[in-house]
């Protein structure tokens, strides 16, 4: 060995040490922990995740993005995804501080998906249903034209196959950037609805922390079923804007899921544990049962006809 | 019908002309003392006419936002009682309340018999505060929404009239349910079998102007507005600045003839030179013609074409790839 290398193993023993001696970074250090936003219990993040990103201590509904939700609702391995190629263009060339089409890299990069949605085909404790996940942490969960397209073909694909629509909401509301069309988006998907309803198909929305504006007054309140996660704000203008409006002070619990059940907007107010379950069992009650029609007498014999 | 008694009130972007005017009403008072400025008073009246022009064909989105805003803005009112001076006001949304802020109405228009919903903003203070500023609460969607069922089970064509800053956003209009009753609207209106013809004629404010906007056809007055969110909240969302509302106004492609390019809308109708608000009757006469031309068309298809022809129509709308 000679002296150079003497001093560069040297060099190299000296640096490993150094990343040894080195606290976690609050990144790595939050991806070990997590403190729960109401009762700021620090709880170890495996944990919480087994939990369903749910508080064990206080109950607080952590959010949960698209992917962990299909997860927790979807049968293992049978979702199927559709339209995941689907990417927004930028129909307006819309520039505000940045370009539209630098942002919506932006956003894939922190939050790994296309857009903000997450269609497929699936099974719920062995029900055959079409599911829909919406993912707040891209872009906001705002609705533009992929959005308002994925929902609308997954209505498409539920009522070609009489299955169960289930689409679980969480949004800012409609995606300024893509302008006119974005509203046009609320419209879209109730007109499917609209089909899909008169074709006697079930459609139950999942309400999440948090839904507003432009996706709450469309596809969001039109279910069969609506349920809300424990929590969730959910609602039409944002609370500032109210308050802005009003000038009043608004109650604390306002626009929470208790809030609206009060008000008789939802059906029920469902937390994180129960919800497979109880979509299952909504599922299973509307199933189409196997009618006993009269029977008939055709060429003498007696004969049940089971109609399904 | 309220004709304009009053001269319209100039703004911003015409203060130039303003000022050109009030130079010449000066120098008419002039005239009978020196018949020799009559020279002067017919180039300044040139000058005026082509500073007019100019002015007009080179606006800006905010200048558009300006007239479809404009306190003398011709209102659903207005048209209503120009069309048909015998029109029938109804009330109601059966469950409580009568919402100001949309006005229904039974008309006849060129001997079309149809069904008629539209948001109305109020002229004088009282007015304005009976109206909401033209902002519906969720009863007034539900008013509009008993209406329609009422036009579809009459084999009525409906008319919607456009004009409202939103839906608004206040503690009752949450408690009663905005969302659903504007939801419940889109859903419904996609599938009425009856022609709908929509107008935006002055602001088409987000989710509050789509839930009577779902139609077979959908037309804009030159000057009005149609956006997913108003200009100020845009800027203050995406720019955190109010005095960015200029260049919201230019990002979102607000203005009639961009929304027509987008291909979201059918018909873009003139203005009389400078905007409604300066010939009422010539507003309402191209309104009428084209909206009359629409519905004939829409009344040759059969009750299950006009539905398919109003979800086809939606379901194109979207930019991806």
């Amino acid at each position: 060995m000679d002296l150079k290398d003497w001093f560069a193993s040297r060099q190299k023993r000296k640096e490993i040490q150094e990343v040894i001696k080195q606290p976690l970074t609050t990144d790595e250090y939050c991806a070990l922990w997590k403190q729960c936003f109401q009762c700021r219990e620090l709880l170890y993040t495996r944990d919480l995740r087994t939990n369903l990103d749910v508080c064990p201590k206080c109950d607080y509904h952590f959010r949960v993005g698209a992917l962990d939700r299909i997860e927790q609702l979807a049968d293992e391995g049978s979702f199927d995804e559709l339209d995941a190629d689907m990417r927004s263009s930028d129909p307006l060339t819309f520039f505000d501080t940045e370009a539209y089409v630098k942002r919506q890299n932006e956003a894939t990069r922190k939050s790994g998906l296309r857009e903000a949605v997450l269609t497929g085909l699936c099974r719920i404790d062995g029900h055959d249903a079409a599911l829909g996940c919406m993912d707040f942490g891209h872009f906001g969960g705002s609705m533009g034209s992929v959005v308002g397209e994925k929902v609308t073909r997954l209505t498409e694909a539920a009522m070609e196959r009489n299955s169960p629509l289930i689409v679980v909401s969480s949004s800012g509301g409609a995606r300024m950037q893509e302008g006119i069309l974005s509203l046009m988006q609320m419209a879209k998907t109730s007109s499917a609805l609209k089909s899909f309803a008169d074709s006697g198909n079930l459609y139950i929305s999942i309400l999440t922390e948090p839904t507003f504006g432009g996706v709450t007054a469309s596809f969001a309140m039109l279910g069969d079923f609506i349920i809300a996660e424990p929590g969730a704000r959910i609602g039409f203008a944002g609370r500032r804007v109210i308050e802005q409006t009003i000038r009043q002070k608004l109650p604390a619990d306002f626009q929470t899921a208790e809030y609206l059940l009060k008000h008789g907007q939802v059906d029920m107010v469902v937390s994180r544990n129960k919800l497979k379950e109880t979509l299952a069992r909504l599922i299973a009650f509307h199933k189409p049962v196997p009618q006993v029609v009269p029977e008939k007498k055709v060429s003498g014999e007696p004969s049940t006809a089971v109609r399904t | 019908m309220a004709t304009v008694e009053k001269k319209p009130i100039p703004l911003e972007f015409e203060q130039p002309l303003a000022i050109l005017a009030q130079n010449m009403e000066a120098l008419e008072k002039q005239l009978s003392d020196n018949p020799e400025l009559e020279g002067d008073l017919e180039r300044m009246q040139d000058q005026y006419n082509s500073l007019k022009r100019s002015l007009y064909s080179n606006l800006r989105p905010i200048d558009h936002l300006a007239i479809a805003r404009h306190p003398q803005r011709p209102y659903t009112r207005d048209y209503f009682s120009t069309w048909d001076p015998a029109w029938v006001e109804l009330h109601g949304d059966r469950k409580g309340v009568d919402d100001g802020a949309m006005v229904g109405a039974l008309l006849e228009i060129d001997g079309i018999k149809m069904v008629a919903v539209g948001t109305q903003k109020g002229r004088t203070l009282r007015d304005k505060q009976h109206c909401n500023f033209g902002m519906p609460q969720p009863e007034g969607y539900r008013k509009a929404l008993r209406l329609f069922h009422h036009a579809n089970k009459f084999h009525l064509p409906i008319l919607c009239l456009i004009d409202t800053p939103g839906a608004y956003p206040g503690l009752s209009a949450e408690e009663h349910n905005q969302s659903q009753a504007i939801a419940e609207n889109l859903m419904e209106l996609a599938g009425v079998t009856v022609p709908v013809v929509a107008a935006v004629t002055g602001e088409g404010g987000s989710g509050g102007a789509l839930a009577i906007g779902v139609a077979n056809r959908i037309l804009m007055l030159e000057h009005s507005v149609y956006s997913v969110i108003t200009p100020e909240g845009c800027a203050s969302i995406l720019w955190r600045s109010n005095d960015k509302v200029s260049e919201a106004c230019q990002a979102m492609k607000m203005t009639a003839k961009e929304i027509l390019q987008l291909g979201v809308i059918d018909q873009v109708i003139s203005e009389p030179l400078g905007g409604a608000h300066h010939d009422y009757q010539t507003a309402a006469e191209n309104l009428k013609n084209a909206i009359v031309a629409q519905m004939t068309e829409l009344m040759r298809l059969s009750p299950e074409q006009v539905r398919k022809d109003r979800q086809d129509k939606f379901r194109r709308f979207g930019s991806f790839c």
